[in-house]
């Protein structure tokens, strides 16, 4: 167990490795410096500007300066926010995209597990057929389009929501909402598939011969080993709320993570964006490795550092 | 009991006189699967959206007499009426014809985006699984690598750096999404490699080129056109999130993440304007979410859930 724990700490520190290379040539990629498209600097002001920021150094210098910056867990300056740095506007900004980010897991787990159990168990009745149709819709509606929907229903036409800011719990419940659309989906989905998959098992009947009530076969033997696939939606759930929160933090005006990636990316501030992208890709690998860990302890048939 | 066997037993039977079963006519594969395809109602009403939707995209623009471009200062935005019947947005612009326009590029970013997935992912599985050990190994250490990272900010970077555009758009998608395409390809392929029909391609002498072409990728198609069925919302879906943060096409072109993401500016006051965009997107992610449930369902009941 120990040792692949470690093996495959490893490989997520390589991952991230490769990651930061990637990014790091990529935002050195683009023709001009960052600053070129400001007006007509004198030189003077730009020379002290690309001293400032290190930028007539060889790129093998920037790179090896970066990485090892990063070691030291420090992302460099914003091009753009003067005397910020990129650590800043993470330590300011993640505290309030997490907070969103957790509500809609929260949100879509609460909803759909039950809604992908009662689906199984109504199989192929109007129940059944209803869900169906809203998780369909809950794939196919983008979230800005169900955010802007709710916005116009709950907070301009009902008024009982706020339309947008990030203040108290009222002014979560719609963006958390527009954000679980799409993860809330695909849990139902993936717990009534599962569901039907387990409930066809021998081990279903058994429980039921031996004189089990409906609720004790459910609730001990069929929903537990059911959980199980969802387990492993848990990374890509993660990846996908955070990549939906850059829309959804931009609409409803939150100062989180999100919305400042999005402002960073217009403006070209390429140390933000190559900073925040580092920070999100470590993010999910983390994400992705925890989840490796945890499933081996829920499901004994899988055997850790197998290949399967 | 002794049998008296006779002359006559030994005479053969005349032909005429044995009983044919009838055998349903042999069909090929694509003629059984869309047999199959064609009892799925549900399926069947995605696919005809999607023709409709393809129509409409190629001859739309063609029969009007307006452009997607033409402003008219007097008339911005119009709610929708007989002369716009989607209103106007606040240039001017007929909607109508802007949501068609979109729908050209919209729908070609979703197939271009596809093919590429399809080449590159077909290519690179084929060749992954096809030689095995340890190119298999690095190949897929690789798509694993880029694969731990969403491919959203990959793809987003790429934008970032190469400017927004159309050309760029299939370039940054193509690049981004053949992973998954790669990876069950190379599923596919390992698990015939080893089958009877292989070894005897090859001990009648065919190249490795040959049993890659002839033999493993058509026995891989059911799930290879699955998964690129499959891919083409997805393109249209990370389209319209790359041009609502501003990564899309340029202006005066629209695609509909454009369009919606210039409703959403204006939802205060003209909801219409997001509403017809919105619209579109869904029903062509619905179509295809259909079209490609149900062909999954015909060309792979392995997938099935």
């Amino acid at each position: 167990m120990l040792g692949y724990i470690i093996k495959r700490f490893l490989n997520a520190l390589v991952v991230l490795w490769v990651v930061i290379t990637l990014t790091f040539l990529l935002m050195h990629a683009i023709p001009g410096g960052p600053f070129t498209s400001e007006k007509n600097l004198p030189p003077a002001v730009m020379k002290n500007i690309e001293e400032r920021y290190k930028l007539n150094d060889p790129l093998t210098k920037q790179y090896t300066d970066y990485l090892v910056n990063i070691v030291h867990g420090d992302l460099g300056p914003s091009f753009k926010y003067q005397g910020r740095t990129v650590n800043d506007i993470i330590k300011e900004s993640f505290p309030v995209s997490f907070q969103l980010g957790m509500d809609s897991i929260v949100l879509a787990i609460l909803i759909g597990i039950p809604a992908g159990v009662f689906a199984a168990l109504k199989r192929n009745r109007w129940q059944d057929r209803v869900i169906n149709f809203c998780t369909t819709l809950g794939v196919a509606v983008p979230s800005f389009v169900m955010a802007a929907l709710f916005i116009e229903v709950f907070a301009l036409k009902l008024g009982l929501l706020p339309t947008a800011m990030w203040s108290g719990w009222k002014s979560q419940i719609l963006p958390a909402t527009a954000l679980a659309g799409m993860p809330m989906a695909f849990i139902t989905r993936l717990t009534r598939s599962s569901m039907l998959d387990v409930l066809g098992q021998d081990y279903i009947k058994t429980a039921k011969a031996k004189g089990l009530s409906a609720f004790c076969v459910l609730w001990r033997h069929a929903l537990p080993n059911s959980l199980i696939p969802v387990i492993t939606y848990i990374g890509p759930m993660a990846a996908g709320i955070l990549t939906g929160s850059f829309v959804i933090e931009s609409i409803f005006a939150i100062p989180g993570l999100g919305r400042y990636f999005v402002t960073s990316i217009y403006n070209r501030d390429y140390t933000v964006i190559l900073g925040v992208t580092i920070f999100y890709s470590a993010l999910i690998i983390l994400m992705n490795m925890l989840v490796d860990f945890v499933y081996p302890l829920l499901d004994p048939r899988i055997k850790l550092g197998k290949k399967g | 009991m002794a049998m008296v066997l006779e002359q006559k037993d030994f005479e053969p039977i005349a032909l005429k006189s044995v009983q044919t079963i009838q055998q349903a006519p042999a069909l090929g594969y694509w003629q059984d699967a869309w047999i199959r395809l064609k009892r799925d109602k549900v399926a069947m009403a995605g696919l005809c959206v999607v023709v409709f939707l393809l129509l409409v995209a190629t001859f739309g623009p063609i029969l009007s007499s307006v452009s997607y471009s033409d402003q008219d200062l007097l008339q911005t935005n119009q709610g929708p009426s007989a002369a716009h019947w989607f209103g106007t947005d606040n240039l001017g612009r007929d909607l109508f014809i802007r949501v068609l326009y979109g729908a050209r590029i919209s729908l070609s970013i979703g197939i271009v985006a596809s093919i590429l997935n399809f080449v590159i992912g077909v290519i690179y599985g084929g060749i992954s699984a096809f030689f095995g050990g340890t190119v298999d190994r690095i190949m897929m250490n690789i798509v694993d690598v880029l694969y731990s990272v969403p491919v959203l900010l990959y793809v987003i970077l790429l934008m970032v750096i190469l400017k927004p555009g159309l050309i760029n758009i299939f370039i940054a998608l193509g690049i981004g999404y053949w992973l998954q395409m790669a990876r069950i390809v190379r599923g596919q392929i390992l698990s015939m490699k080893e089958q009877e029909f292989v070894l005897a391609a090859r001990t009648i002498g065919a190249s490795n080129r040959r049993i890659l072409q002839k033999h493993l990728i058509p026995n891989a198609i059911g799930a290879i056109v699955v998964t690129l069925s499959l891919s083409i919302p997805d393109a249209i879906f990370t389209e319209a999130f790359l041009s609502f943060i501003g990564l899309g096409v340029s202006a005066p072109m629209a695609s509909w993440g454009v369009l919606a993401s210039e409703g959403v500016t204006s939802l205060r006051e003209y909801p219409f304007q997001l509403f017809f965009p919105a619209l579109a997107i869904s029903i062509t992610m619905l179509a295809f979410n259909f079209f490609s449930d149900g062909l999954r369902d015909v060309l792979d009941p392995k997938m099935r859930r």
